[in-house]
Order: C-alpha cells, then sequence, then structure tokens
C-alpha cells in the first residue's frame, strides 16, 4: 500500500515558485495498479518521484505500507522499490545478466540465486536466457530492452514499483504485446504499482484506478469505468476525450454483457419448431448447437418461417463468434466487420454460452448514466 | 534510445573541441586508422595477393638492410650500441613517469570536475585547458625550463604538463557524455554516488577517457625527444646530435628506436582500448 499524505512539492525557479504538487492525498491499496494521468506539466511525475525520494517533498508524508518513508534512509529505501523509467536506463557496459541482477547484487544477494532468478524473469517475458542472459543491452531490440527493464525492477522483488511511462517510446503493436505481458506477470506478482501516463488508452486498460493531474492538484482519483462514465468536471472529460463511452467498452468483457442461457436448436429439429422458438423469444436468428453444445451454425427465420426439412440441412455458416473473455470493443468490431447485431459468445473450447446484441450493449453502457 | 551513447560521446567531444583541431582529430583518426588496420590486417590473412606483397616488403626491408651495412651505416649506429642502450633507458623512463603522472593525475580531475558540484567551475578550466593545449610543446618544455631550471625534472614536468590536458579533458568529457537517465535509473535503484560513479558512469566513459590517454601518449612520445634541449636526456641526444655533427647514422640511432617506441606505444594501448574495455560501450568490437 502507498498512502501519500497532504503531499506538497515547490521548486523554486528563477521565475518564481512553481507548485508542483499541491497537496495531494491519495492511496494505492495492495496488489493494485494506480495511473498517474495528465497533460506535460501536471505534477504526476514529480508526485510518483517522490515516493522514492529522487525528489524531496517540500511537506507532508509518504507511507508504504506503515512506514513513513521520507524518514528513512533513501538510498535503502530506493533498493525496495522497483523502479522504471522510459529511456530504460539499461547499463550498456553490462550484459542482460548483470544489469537485471543490479538491485540483488545491491542488496549483496548470493550470485547464484540471482543468476537463477534473471533466468526465470527472462523466460517471463518470453526471452530465451541462453541467447540472451550474456548479450549486451545495444544488441537488444527496444522492445526487448524495455522487457528487460521491468523484469530488472522486479528481480529483488520489491513490493512496490514505481514506472515512469515505461512504455511511451515503444511502437503501438509492441506496447500492446508488453502491456498485456506486463498485466499478466502483475496477476502473479499483485505488485502495488504507481505508473505514469499521459496515455488515456493506456491508463484505462493498465489501472485498476486512475489519478488525474492538473497544475499539481490531484483533480479526480476513480476506477477507470467511473470516471469515464462520470468525469468529475469539464477538464477530466475533455482530457478523457468525446469518445470515453467507446473506451469504456475496453473494460466491460463480453461475459458481463452477455445474455446466457440462450435458445438453441439441434440438427435433427424442423424447421418449423426452430421458428417457432425465435418467434416465441423475438428473435430473428437462432443458433445450431452440436450434440455436446458446441456452435454449429445459424438458421435465420426468414428462410425458416413456412419451410419445410430439417435443421441439419438448412442452416448456414455461423458468420463470426467471440470468445466469453474478449472486450466489448472487440465484440463491436466484430460485429461492424460482420454487420450483424449479435454474436453468439463461445467459451474457450467452443460451446455456446450466449449471445451479445448491440442493444444490449448500448443499454449496459447507458445503465450507469440513468443511476446516476 | 535515439542517440548511441558511444558514438554521442565522440561527437560532444568533437563538438566541444572545434576551436583545436589536432588532438580530437588524432583521436577519430586513431580509431580509424586502427579499424583500418584491423581490415586491412584480415585482408591480408586471406588473398594469396597479400602473401606476394609480403615477400616484396622483406625483400625491401633485406635491400634496405644490405644498403646500410654497405655503405657503413649499420656498422657505425652497431659502434653506438652502448649509447642507444643508455638513452633508450632514460627515454622510456621519461616516456613512463611524465605519462604515469598525467594519468594518475589526469582522470581523477577530469572525473572530479564532472561532478555536480564543480558544474560552475569546470567549464572555465576546461576552456583554460583547451587553450593550455593549443601551446607547442616545445613552448611547454621552455617555459617549465624557464621556472624549474634544466634536467630531468623540468623535463618530466614539461611532459606531465603537455600529455595532462589532453587526458583531463577527455575524462571530464567521457563523464559529461554519460547519458542522465543512466544515472537516473541507477540512483532510483538505489546505488549510492560512489556505486553511480565506478559502476556507471566510468565504465560507460571508459572509451572516451582511453581514447584521451592514446592521443596524450602519442603527444608524450612525440614530444620525449625534445627533453634533451632541456638537459632531460632521452634518444633525443643522438638525434640532436646527429643532425648537429651531420653524422647520419648518430641520428638514425637515435630516429630509429624513437619511432618504433612510438609505435609500440600506441599498438599497446590500441590493444587495451580493445580488449579491457567492456563490449556492450566498447564501439570496437
Amino acid at each position: 500500500m502507498i498512502r501519500l499524505d497532504e503531499l506538497t512539492k515547490i521548486f523554486d525557479t528563477p521565475s518564481g515558485q512553481v507548485v508542483a504538487s499541491d497537496r495531494v492525498d491519495m492511496e494505492v491499496p495492495e496488489g493494485e495498479i494506480c495511473v498517474l494521468l495528465g497533460p506535460s506539466g501536471c505534477g504526476k511525475t514529480t508526485t510518483m518521484k517522490m515516493v522514492n525520494r529522487l525528489i524531496e517533498p517540500t511537506s507532508g508524508k509518504i507511507f508504504i505500507g506503515d512506514t513513513d518513508v521520507t524518514k528513512q534512509n533513501p538510498i535503502e529505501l530506493r533498493r525496495t522499490i522497483g523502479y522504471v523509467i522510459q529511456q530504460i536506463g539499461l547499463f550498456p557496459n553490462k550484459t542482460i545478466e548483470d544489469n537485471i541482477c543490479a538491485v540483488p547484487d545491491l542488496l549483496g544477494w548470493d550470485r547464484k540465486k540471482s543468476r537463477a532468478r534473471a533466468a526465470e524473469l527472462l523466460e517471463m517475458v518470453a526471452l530465451d536466457p541462453g541467447t540472451f542472459l550474456k548479450r549486451y543491452p545495444k544488441e537488444l531490440s527496444g522492445g526487448q530492452q524495455q522487457r528487460v527493464g521491468v523484469i530488472r525492477a522486479l528481480a529483488a522483488d520489491p513490493p512496490v514499483m514505481l514506472m515512469d511511462e515505461p512504455f511511451g517510446a515503444i511502437d503501438p503493436i509492441n506496447r500492446e504485446v508488453i502491456q498485456d505481458e506486463f498485466l499478466r506477470m502483475q496477476g502473479d506478482f499483485k505488485k502495488t504499482i504507481m505508473f505514469v501516463s499521459h496515455d488515456i488508452d493506456e491508463a484505462v486498460k493498465m489501472a485498476n484506478r486512475i489519478a488525474i493531474f492538473d497544475a499539481g492538484k490531484l483533480i479526480q482519483y476513480d476506477a477507470p469505468d467511473d470516471l469515464l462514465a462520470h468525469p468529475k468536471n469539464s477538464f477530466i472529460a475533455d482530457f478523457v476525450g468525446g469518445d470515453r463511452t467507446l473506451k469504456r467498452l475496453r473494460l466491460i468483457t463480453v461475459g458481463d454483457a452477455m445474455m446466457s442461457d440462450p435458445p438453441t436448436v439441434r440438427a435433427e429439429d424442423t424447421l418449423a419448431d426452430a421458428a417457432a422458438k425465435m418467434e416465441e423469444h423475438g428473435h430473428i436468428s437462432i443458433v445450431m448447437v452440436g450434440p455436446k453444445g458446441r456452435a454449429r451454425g445459424i438458421v435465420y427465420l426468414s428462410d425458416a418461417r413456412g419451410a419445410k426439412g430439417r435443421v441439419g440441412e438448412n442452416h448456414k455458416k455461423l458468420p463470426a463468434s467471440i470468445n466469453a473473455r474478449e472486450d466489448l470493443r472487440t465484440a463491436v468490431s466484430m460485429m461492424f466487420t460482420h454487420d450483424e447485431t449479435s454474436l453468439a459468445v463461445v467459451d474457450d473450447d467452443g460451446f455456446y454460452k450466449g449471445y451479445v446484441t448491440q442493444r444490449g450493449i448500448t443499454h449496459l453502457l447507458g445503465a450507469t448514466y440513468r443511476d446516476a | 534510445m535515439a542517440r548511441n551513447p558511444h558514438t554521442a560521446a565522440l561527437d560532444d567531444l568533437e563538438a566541444d573541441n572545434v576551436a583545436d583541431g589536432p588532438p580530437v582529430g588524432t583521436l577519430k583518426a586513431g580509431v580509424n586508422r586502427m579499424a583500418g588496420a584491423t581490415r586491412t590486417l584480415a585482408a591480408l590473412a586471406e588473398g594469396k595477393a597479400a602473401t606476394a606483397w609480403r615477400w616484396v616488403l622483406l625483400a625491401l626491408v633485406f635491400a634496405a638492410g644490405a644498403w646500410a651495412w654497405a655503405s657503413g651505416l649499420l656498422p657505425s649506429m652497431y659502434d653506438l650500441r652502448e649509447d642507444i642502450v643508455y638513452l633508450l633507458d632514460q627515454h622510456v623512463r621519461l616516456v613512463l613517469i611524465s605519462g604515469g603522472l598525467a594519468i594518475l593525475v589526469g582522470i581523477p580531475l577530469g572525473v572530479w570536475l564532472s561532478r555536480p558540484s564543480m558544474r560552475r567551475y569546470a567549464e572555465y578550466l576546461i576552456q583554460v585547458l583547451n587553450i593550455g593545449t593549443t601551446i607547442p610543446t616545445l613552448a611547454i618544455l621552455a617555459l617549465s625550463m624557464s621556472i624549474l631550471g634544466i634536467g630531468t625534472l623540468p623535463a618530466i614536468f614539461g611532459l606531465f604538463v603537455a600529455t595532462l590536458l589532453p587526458i583531463v579533458r577527455n575524462a571530464y568529457a567521457g563523464c559529461q557524455s554519460v547519458p542522465p537517465h543512466l544515472i537516473e535509473s541507477a540512483t532510483g535503484m538505489g546505488m549510492t554516488p560512489m556505486q553511480i560513479l565506478m559502476r556507471v558512469e566510468i565504465p560507460n566513459a571508459l572509451f572516451v577517457i582511453f581514447a584521451g590517454v592514446r592521443t596524450a601518449l602519442a603527444i608524450n612520445v612525440g614530444t620525449v625527444p625534445l627533453a634533451f634541449l632541456i638537459g632531460g636526456g632521452g634518444l633525443g641526444e643522438l638525434i640532436f646530435q646527429g643532425i648537429a655533427l651531420n653524422d647520419f647514422a648518430m641520428m638514425l640511432a637515435g630516429a630509429i628506436p624513437t619511432a618504433l617506441l612510438a609505435i609500440l606505444v600506441d599498438f599497446l594501448l590500441a590493444q587495451s582500448q580493445f580488449w579491457l574495455i567492456p563490449r556492450g560501450v566498447n564501439p570496437l568490437r
């Protein structure tokens, strides 16, 4: 847990005093990612750098767990906090192995133990230890370097991590991959993380909570969905963007928006039965499932009504189906691609679980505005 | 990372010293020459044409030797062997003492100037040093003599000063060129200032520092023969006396060992530069 208590930083500059952080009060709960977000010069980086005392606060307190870090020895403090920066800062003179072991070496870990740990961490980010341990940073691509930068911060297993726009300098495709990789590792490690970003999409993707800063003040501190649904003022609304409701699509899984226990037909059913089932539910199509419940095809009401024969001979290929774990953004995109208003939802094994409709999605997103 | 720290270091160095071309020119030329030499050697090791050239070269050397012998040059040089050995010993001592002292003083001084606490004064001091490097080495020796009299001491002092400047300048420039984010990252992970200096700054500045040492010792070895003029001894004695007496053999007896020594020193430094600097920060590897 990281708790900031009335944290303030005032810089003396030749043109007068600048308040970089203005009485910031916030708490990052254990094991959560908190993204500090805001335009340049809003004080987010200053606020974060006070936590490992790269910047000394003017006033206020910082607690990690129950310890007031402003009273701790800064060198020892920093060894217990993982630190990742945008420029990565791998040491060009050291091999990847020695880079990863930098903090364990400072802490005087046993060499064998730290080297084994380096190999283990490299495997977690899908870099082959045999190939990479003895390489030098200049022999790695930008994306590979940043992966090493992240695992270097994790090497000594610090409970808290500070990340300063860690994925900002990586191309968009690699950034997505590294973000996903990092979220997967965070799922195992459950670190308490303060993460500075200026990218709202990254924040929405990574954060358990987002803190938006402006001119040194913490304006709003909320879960991503609340922030997007209920921006506190026009500054936040502008900052998160006019398409903020669309951004919320990312936060909701298909499983959440799905209608479960859908009506189904089997290959041996007659078309008349299928049509009756659709009319009963008010649907214009129905999914045909196999003997064990896998989605096999689709029958449209227009084809089934008044027709003779069995479903097995008259069904059409399922235009698209989506995994329940995907987010709604993917679902909507798929609907647009296939010109469909509903999608069949399947689980990892292809079993038909339910369906999502455009109407259902708009209704779900709208619910939070109606409540307010 | 947009900037390659190593080439950036060299670029910075170049930008720093537009005013005084020779040392930096030497530095870059040195790097290029060495890369060139490595390539040439590689090429030599291969083609058959190279083997032929080697024979031609050997034949030329043999012919020159035969001519030298026949004309009486070699025998008269051989007569000077005791002088050569004695003066070479003196010569090497001058190089080792003045060069060694310059390295021992110059690197720490340059590193110290690059500390944040010295930032305010460093640029001025470096400017003074830059002016210092423009003074011809002969003039430095003369100035040294006018203060310390004649003998070994003023010679060593003069050589020391002439050697010191490029070392300090490169040590300073090398440390300055270490990217700030490396230092931020080292600080952020909990290194003490001393650890940052020893584990991050110096290793990453090492190539530039080494380049300074190489330039400086090239100047040093090139200046040592002049030490004779202020009573410092060394192989310059044979060269200058040979010129004065129009004694070709005596002149060569001084000049050839001097030249060989210069080549040897540069070769040794180039080798240690190649092997001692970690691969990650060594543009040559």
